[in-house]
């Protein structure tokens, strides 16, 4: 009895103690992992740069297979981290299990919706940005045929590939657009290998500009575009450093921002839907001394002219995820 | 489908076989010789990351490469270690070794350069450059062969010459040499060949030294084509050209045939994601899915009696 009292105390005692000092916020990766250079990167440079401007401290762990996600949400949150972001899609099963058992606990997700009262989805308008880079890549092409590689099939990147779609065929109303996917599991998002073949598939079809949104499996695809000698467009970070004078700009996601503006709220999150779009700089292309020889001012002009519409309304992209299908394939 | 296109989906067939090509044969020396060589997967792993690694920091890809051999054989060796000098269970060792090089590369390749387990890009002396043939450019303009030559059979990288050498190679050595002919004898019945006074752990750890010098060749040739590693790159290959020697039941040309099937598979699903015949549309997913259907059925039943080296699977105990 004594025994059990004793290991009950010292439990209760670290529980207290646990909700007393952190309530530091905790940001989980996706299978990506935070440095793949792109998406997750874009998440954990949020985080860092929240860390270095308010001395503040956070929790991270990257995930190494779909099981652990329920485990790593359930761990943080048992030990008392506020708030929890979730960096990826994939999260919203198992969120939608989690989220009710821990209700003091707000959680953040990005890239879906999950309707809980104390989660906050942060959604990105990715066929925006894709608009605006396919805009680019239609000026910039000289073949008239472009194309895209997505990573794992899924809804997600669809958007992404049917807004470029759109972007390109509003500019240039008689161009190609080749839409390729590197694989429909996980791996897909890790095989530059096959990222490079599908570049060099699309090539041989005529494409000179190609958008990938990748992941890891991007970096082979900017590589082999560079080795080739035609133009690529990165994506969700700034990749145009990557490979210098070839990559025509970046379709990027302001994750970091996100993550930076979920973990300066700490435990004050408003719970709820958060759209990341045009208007408030949620996503973009980039400019930068790596690409700015690429891009002419009359590829400037459109571009930004096509923003403006976008943001007016005049312009409405095409969302695939609101219907499953894309009008510009 | 114009004769251009044939070409360009060959040519890839031949740049996607070509690490098939490397790993499979890597596990016939060493099913041969009756050890089971599941980890085939992580070797490639440790050889791409050495290799992405070392020719970034040295700036040369053959020091690159001589450290994926290392590393790969390095790997060949625990295997050896745990599965002939212990006797443990060839499989669960193989597994052990895939597990140990998806988090070792990650971990040191974090630790080394801190981009998380990837290496930097490597720059055009960190890579091996294409070779181009003999009068590749003076008979680009010859129909049909011209093509073939210039585009099919020139241009491609060293090691995948060295891949396509390594078949006939592997096949002279296996039944015209007498270490061959050894080297089979104690897949089989390594009894026998203790009972003639030669060493069954000798030659087990020789066929693993080869295994690991040829899927260092594989890892090494991923990584200098993607330029740099990436975590997981190897994506399931080891597995595949394990398939693939199953497959080709054991034999090189047989070998040879089954790594460019699969190569031709990813190829066409790489070019055609979506083939239309009529006006039914065969799905991307089917195309991707199509190597691993194929593998199924033809393990089924289709290739006939796939009879693996008698001995394989087995640690070797002198006397019973």
């Amino acid at each position: 009895m004594t025994m059990m009292r004793k290991i009950l105390g010292a439990t209760a005692a670290l529980a207290i103690s646990a909700t007393a000092v952190l309530a530091e916020p905790a940001i989980i990766f996706d299978l990506g992992g935070k440095f793949d250079k792109s998406f997750n990167e874009a998440a954990f440079s949020g985080a860092e740069r929240w860390a270095e401007e308010t001395g503040g401290s956070y929790k991270d762990v990257e995930l190494q297979s779909d099981a652990q996600r329920e485990a790593a949400l359930r761990g943080f949150a048992d030990r008392g981290y506020n708030p929890i972001v979730m960096a990826g899609f994939s999260f919203a099963t198992a969120l939608n299990t989690v989220a009710a058992d821990y209700p003091d606990t707000k959680f953040v997700l990005i890239d879906m919706v999950v309707d809980q009262p104390n989660v906050k989805s942060v959604v990105f308008a990715e066929h925006e940005g894709s608009y605006l880079v396919g805009v680019l890549a239609a000026m910039a092409s000289k073949s008239g045929t472009v194309s895209f590689i997505g990573g794992m099939d899924i809804p997600l990147i669809s958007k992404f590939a049917c807004g470029y779609a759109q972007g390109v065929k509003d500019t240039k109303g008689d161009a190609t657009v080749i839409v390729n996917m590197t694989g429909t599991t996980p791996s897909a998002w890790n095989d530059p290998v096959k990222g490079g073949e599908l570049t060099r598939a699309q090539m041989s079809q005529g494409s000179d500009v190609v958008f990938a949104a990748a992941g890891g499996t991007g970096l082979g695809v900017l590589q082999t575009a560079a080795d080739q000698g035609i133009l690529s467009i990165g994506v969700d970070s700034n990749q145009n450093y990557l490979q210098p004078g070839s990559v025509l700009t970046s379709m990027v996601k302001r994750v970091d921002n996100a993550v930076y503006e979920a973990f300066s709220a700490g435990e004050n999150v408003m719970p709820g839907f958060s759209a990341m779009g045009l208007d408030n700089d949620g996503v973009g292309y980039t400019v930068d001394e790596f690409n700015k020889s690429l891009i002419t001012d009359e590829m400037m002009a459109a571009v930004e002219d096509a923003k403006a519409k976008i943001i007016s309304g005049e312009i409405m992209v095409h969302d695939y995820m609101s219907d499953e299908s894309c009008p510009s394939f | 489908m114009d004769f251009l296109t044939l070409i360009q989906i060959l040519d890839s067939t031949v740049r996607l076989a070509t690490p098939l090509l490397l790993a499979c044969l890597a596990g016939l020396y060493s099913e041969r010789a009756g050890v089971v060589d599941i980890g085939l997967e992580g070797k490639m792993l440790v050889a791409a990351f050495l290799a992405g690694a070392v020719s970034y920091v040295t700036g040369s890809v053959w020091l690159g490469m001589l450290a994926a051999i290392a590393g790969s054989t390095a790997l060949s060796m625990i295997h050896g270690l745990a599965s002939i000098t212990f006797r443990g269970d060839q499989l669960i060792s193989g597994v052990a070794l895939n597990f140990l090089a998806a988090g070792l590369t990650v971990v040191v390749g974090q630790a080394w350069f801190g981009l998380g387990g990837r290496t930097p890009s490597l720059s055009n002396g960190g890579r091996f450059e294409p070779i181009t043939l003999p009068f590749a450019d003076a008979v680009a303009d010859v129909p049909v062969l011209g093509p073939i030559y210039e585009e099919l059979i020139s241009g491609h990288t060293l090691l995948v010459y060295v891949a396509f050498a390594l078949v006939p190679l592997t096949w002279w050595v296996l039944y015209r040499t007498r270490f061959g002919l050894r080297l089979r004898a104690v897949g089989e019945n390594p009894s026998a060949v203790d009972t003639a006074g030669i060493s069954v752990v000798r030659l087990r750890f020789t066929a693993l030294v080869i295994a690991g010098v040829l899927c260092g060749l594989a890892g090494a040739y991923l990584a200098t084509l993607a330029a740099g590693f990436v975590k997981d790159m190897t994506a399931g290959r080891g597995y595949i050209a394990l398939a693939a020697l199953i497959f080709a039941k054991w034999r090189p040309w047989y070998a040879l045939s089954a790594t460019l099937l699969f190569g031709l598979l990813e190829a066409i699903g790489n070019r055609y994601q979506s083939i239309e015949i009529g006006a039914f549309e065969i799905p991307v997913q089917f195309m991707q899915a199509l190597p691993y259907i194929l593998t199924v059925v033809i393990l089924a039943g289709f290739v006939g009696k796939a009879i693996p080296p008698r001995a394989g699977g087995s640690p070797y105990v002198k006397e019973r």
